[in-house]
C-alpha cells in the first residue's frame, strides 16, 4: 500500500509543475518585450506514466513509483507572437513595435481549473489510503 | 482437528490482498488522469477471488511451473496465484488525447473498493477477536 501514497504523490507532484506554469504564464500574460525572441512564450507541462523499468520505453530515475505520472519535459508554446504598433511604449523597438506573449488566458484558466481538481482527487486517495493503513495497523486490537 | 491460521481467517486475507492490489490499480488510473495516450486497466474482482480461493476436495489438473514467466491452463501465471489479469476499461466517452481515465467511475470505483477493505478488515478482526476468546476460555 506504501506504493500508493508514492504514486498519488508523484500525481500531486506533477500537478503542482502545471499549476505553477499555468501561474507564470498568467503573469506573463501581459508582458511585451522589443525583440521578436525576447517575447514569452507560453509554457506547458508534458505528463507521462512512470513506466515498469523493465520496460525499454522508461527513462524514469531509479526508485521512482511504477504506476505514478512524471513530466519528462516543459514545452514552449510554438504560436506565433503578437505584434503591436505602439510607438510610445518605451519597450518598443526602432520601427515602433513591441512583441507581445502569445499566452492564451482563456485556455490557461481551464488548464488551472483542471490542475487543482486532479491535485484534489489525488490528495483524496492520499487521506483515503492513509486511513486505510491506519486501519489495517489496529487490525486484531 | 487442528486449527490453523489459514483454516480460522478464511477466505479475508487473500481478499484483503486483492483490494490492496485493486486499490493500487485505481489509484494508478486517477493519478494518470491527465495523462496522455493513458489506458485506465482494472482487474476482474470475482475471477481474481475465484482463482485465490483454496478449493476444498477438488483436486484440479494443473501444468507444473517451474517458472515466473509460465503460462497454467486458464491462461495465467501459475506462481503468483493473486496475480490478477489487468484488463482495459472500455471508456464510455474516450477523450481526444487518448486517455480513457473517467474520473467519476474511477473515484466511485475506489470508494466503493476502499469501502469493501474496511468491511474485510473488520471480518479479519472479528476472527482474531474470536480466536482470542477461545484462548482466554471466554474469560
Amino acid at each position: 500500500m506504501a506504493s500508493i501514497l508514492d504514486i498519488a504523490g508523484s500525481a500531486m507532484n506533477a500537478q503542482m509543475l502545471r499549476l505553477n506554469t499555468t501561474a507564470s504564464n498568467l503573469a506573463n500574460a501581459n508582458t511585451v518585450s522589443s525583440t521578436e525572441q525576447g517575447a514569452y512564450r507560453a509554457k506547458q507541462t508534458v505528463f507521462a506514466t512512470i513506466m515498469d523499468a523493465t520496460n525499454a520505453l522508461s527513462a524514469n530515475p531509479a526508485g521512482s513509483p511504477v504506476g505514478g505520472v512524471n513530466v519528462p519535459e516543459i514545452v514552449e508554446s510554438q504560436a506565433p507572437v503578437p505584434k503591436r504598433y505602439e510607438p510610445g511604449n518605451p519597450m518598443a523597438d526602432a520601427d515602433g513595435y513591441v512583441y507581445a506573449s502569445n499566452v492564451n488566458e482563456v485556455e490557461e484558466m481551464a488548464n488551472m481549473i483542471s490542475a487543482s481538481r486532479s491535485y484534489q482527487s489525488n490528495a483524496e486517495i492520499f487521506n483515503t489510503t492513509k486511513t486505510l493503513m491506519l486501519r489495517t495497523l489496529q487490525l486484531g486490537q | 482437528m487442528a486449527i490453523t491460521f489459514d483454516k480460522a481467517l478464511g477466505i479475508h486475507e487473500q481478499a484483503l490482498m486483492l483490494r490492496t492490489q485493486r486499490n493500487e490499480i485505481l489509484a494508478t488510473n486517477i493519478a494518470n488522469a491527465d495523462t496522455p495516450n493513458y489506458k485506465a486497466r482494472d482487474i476482474d474482482f470475482a475471477a481474481a477471488m475465484e482463482r485465490a480461493r483454496p478449493r476444498a476436495g477438488t483436486q484440479s489438473v494443473t501444468l507444473q511451473a517451474t517458472h515466473s514467466g509460465h503460462i497454467g491452463v486458464d491462461g495465467q501465471s501459475q506462481l503468483s496465484p493473486l496475480g490478477a489479469q489487468l484488463q482495459y476499461r472500455t471508456p464510455h466517452q474516450p477523450s481526444l488525447d487518448g486517455n480513457t481515465v473517467e474520473m467519476h467511475i474511477e473515484q466511485s470505483a475506489y470508494a466503493d473498493n476502499a469501502l469493501r477493505y474496511q468491511a474485510s478488515l473488520q471480518f479479519l478482526g472479528s476472527k482474531f477477536s474470536s480466536l482470542k476468546n477461545v484462548i482466554t476460555g471466554g474469560r
